[in-house]
């Protein structure tokens, strides 16, 4: 067979909630019971369960991987893609469809797993090297290979508990990488380590493939999608919707307008009653064609609009967003009536719907995920409403300057300055 | 469910859903044995680390439980042993298989659930855990069974006991497989229960001390009435335990329809257990 990998129909449902009511016998009510606590416990931490008790993780999808392709895998949180990669690696399994796998599969799903944080870098390389299937005399004759990818060094008899995660991580990357699979599993460890040790990982990964092995490459860096693979595949909502060379999966699904994704609606239950006279409505951004969109190019304007209700007159108002990245570090604050010919004309606002817009320029933010804060306030008279991480949106920077080197920058900005060299 | 092919040295994995009982899939175990020397060689390294005493914890263990109950069953309550052994060694001998027993019984139970990030992340055969943490505790019964043959010399010296090594010694290895046989049953029914209920974290204490008890460890099986024998002998740990004694301290043999039943309640443990972790096997990514 000419492909390496097959799969055919694959479909994962799992169960969520509770199972339909009704007929039971007396065992069934007895672990029902017992399950109870458990299934409270498991309720809170996640989201409450829909009205149908089952949803299907992937649905139907089907593709061939040929031998030596490296394959993009693209598709938001939640869309199927650890599902896909879970079913792959057999760690758990499909409830409909078959896979057909020639050769051995090696999965840098999750490194470092089965370390212990007591044993020291040699004995976890064994370790290690064990719980990913490799043999001992596998291990042994690669262990110095590994040792000096890992740039352990001197440190490989201390227990690991005592590395810093740099190190922990080099180490736990430096076994996986070496397991030499035919087929390799990349999912996101790209995030992994410093500029340094990432760019390694790189080209480890493209001598893998460039030995003939066949990688399913999954991330959210559309950059490395593109630089890493030629040919990805799309996953939205548990389907395959898209497979074509990675520049136009790219494009397809960073244009792809994620209806749901990208807006953040309150519901009446959801408005504090002291906010009023204000009552949220929606808060977006649009990319330049004006779809809402959950993931905006760096190098495109970004549209951000909050819309709102006043139930009876309100006198300064101010209606602003705070811009965080995803772990927290603020980025800017901005009110729609800053400019002070604005707050004169929106001094007394009527009652009515509104919606305050603002353009995030492009060349603004950096790749990475944000946050946003809303905030409506008359100042230093009230505070109408404020709610944190209303929305959060993925920045990508195909484009953006200096991506022909392939190496993160640090930074929340990715400013397109003007740069003169003169020869002196 | 996935099968390996080996075909010109190349593998054709196969996967697609189970459909009612799995295989066991023994190959795969095969394949993974190196996995289960490693599992068992890390707990033993990690075990005792940041600890004091170290590796004597596997000989206190026994031995302080074994001075307790010298002091309150043996010496206050005056417990009759078979053949007027000395109550000591009557119940260390009794200890020591069951030590063994509970120690595989809590480890194997909680493997699954303890090993979560494993189970979630990668591909092994899940049946390696709960068979290393079973084979795990046979290094601390090894020490703990040198602490015996201390004692027997000692007994053999201040009298009330004599210590020869005969015939009978040959048994002793079936006796502990049949106490780890019977541990791995039960663990594997109560490790894939574990997955989903919690409960079993804390049936677990309650079910060792429920054993120990049911089982011949402070007191002679002899004192059970005749009639009831058969079904005392339903749990296997009297088997193992009466077969200590008999080989160790020469106490009476057992061999006989009581110990028949138990191999065959343990068999019948080991083969429902193994059916039943095939079965639940596959959703134990999605459920732990």
């Amino acid at each position: 067979m000419s492909a390496i990998i097959r799969v055919e129909h694959l479909s994962k449902r799992y169960r969520i909630g509770l199972a339909p009511q009704g007929y039971r016998t007396l065992s069934e009510n007895i672990t029902h019971a017992m399950g109870a606590p458990i299934r409270a416990i498991r309720r809170v931490q996640t989201p409450a369960p829909d009205a149908l008790d089952t949803i299907y993780a992937l649905n139907d999808v089907s593709f061939d991987v040929q031998k030596g392709q490296v394959l993009g895998i693209i598709g938001r949180n939640g869309a199927g893609k650890s599902t896909l990669l879970k079913i792959l690696s057999r760690i758990t399994e499909p409830t409909e469809g078959e896979i057909w796998i020639n050769g051995r599969v090696g999965s840098l799903l999750e490194v470092g797993t089965g370390f212990h944080p007591e044993l020291t870098g040699r004995e976890n390389i064994f370790l290690n090297g064990a719980i990913l299937g490799m043999k001992r005399s596998e291990i042994a004759r690669k262990f110095d290979e590994i040792v000096e990818f890992s740039e352990i060094g001197q440190f490989i008899d201390t227990p690991v508990k005592r590395y810093s995660s740099g190190m922990y991580l080099r180490l736990a990357f430096a076994v996986a990488a070496h397991l030499e699979p035919e087929i390799l599993v990349v999912d996101e460890v790209l995030a992994v380590g410093d500029a340094e040790f990432q760019r390694k990982c790189l080209g480890k990964m493209s001598d893998v493939a460039q030995q003939g092995r066949t990688v399913l490459f999954v991330s959210h860096n559309m950059s490395a999608i593109l630089r890493l693979t030629q040919e990805s595949i799309v996953i939205e909502k548990g389907q395959l919707v898209k497979r074509a060379p990675s520049a136009a999966a790219v494009d397809f699904y960073l244009s792809a307008g994620h209806s749901s994704d990208g807006e953040r609606t309150w519901g009446s239950d959801e408005i504090p009653l002291d906010a009023a006279p204000f009552r949220p409505v929606a808060l977006r951004i649009r990319g330049p064609k004006g779809t809402v969109v959950e993931t905006v190019r760096s190098t495109e304007p970004a549209v951000v609009e909050f819309e709102y209700e006043l139930t009876s007159p309100v006198t300064g108002l101010r209606v602003g967003i705070y811009l965080n990245t995803a772990r927290g570090e603020a980025v800017f604050t901005t009110f729609d009536t800053d400019d002070p010919l604005m707050f004169e004309r929106f001094t007394n606002r009527n009652p009515g719907r509104y919606i305050s817009r603002c353009i995030i320029p492009p060349d603004t933010l950096n790749s990475g995920r944000y946050s946003l804060n809303v905030n409506a306030s008359s100042y230093r008279i009230r505070r109408y409403f404020a709610e944190e991480q209303a929305l959060e949106f993925n920045v990508d920077i195909t484009g953006a300057p200096g991506m022909h080197w392939p190496e993160p920058r640090p930074g929340v900005t990715r400013p397109r300055l003007e740069w003169k060299i003169e020869a002196l | 469910m996935s099968t390996e092919i080996t075909r010109h040295e190349t593998k054709i994995i196969h996967i697609k859903p189970t459909q009612g009982w799995a295989s066991l899939n023994l190959r795969d175990l095969w394949t993974y044995r190196e996995l289960i020397y490693f599992m068992i060689w890390r707990d033993l390294k990690v075990r005792y680390k940041q600890t004091v005493l170290g590796v004597t914890w596997a000989i206190l263990q026994p031995f302080l439980q074994m001075v307790v109950f010298s002091i309150f069953f043996g010496y206050l309550a005056g417990m009759p042993t078979d053949n007027g052994i000395p109550y000591p060694i009557f119940t260390y001998v009794a200890l020591l298989p069951f030590t063994l027993f509970t120690k595989a019984l809590n480890d194997a139970s909680r493997s699954l659930v303890g090993h979560q990030n494993m189970v979630t992340k990668i591909y092994f055969p899940r049946l390696i855990l709960p068979l290393s943490s079973v084979l795990g505790g046979i290094v601390d019964f090894g020490l703990a069974f040198i602490v015996l043959i201390g004692l027997m010399i000692y007994y053999s010296i201040t009298g009330g006991f004599h210590f020869i090594i005969n015939a009978a010694w040959l048994w002793l290895p079936f006796f502990i497989i049949l106490a780890l046989v019977t541990a791995l049953g039960v663990a594997l029914w109560l490790s894939a229960l574990y997955v989903q209920y919690r409960d079993v974290g804390y049936i677990l204490p309650f079910l060792a001390e429920l054993f120990k008890f049911i089982s011949p460890v402070v007191y002679s099986s002899t004192m059970i009435p005749e009639q009831w024998q058969m079904l005392y002998s339903i749990n296997p740990m009297v088997g193992v335990v009466n077969g200590f004694r008999w080989a160790l301290l020469g106490a009476p043999s057992p061999i006989g329809m009581g110990l028949l039943v138990s191999t065959i309640v343990a068999i019948v443990l080991l083969a429902s257990g193994l059916v039943y972790f095939r079965r639940m096997e596959r959703t134990f990514a999605d459920t732990i």
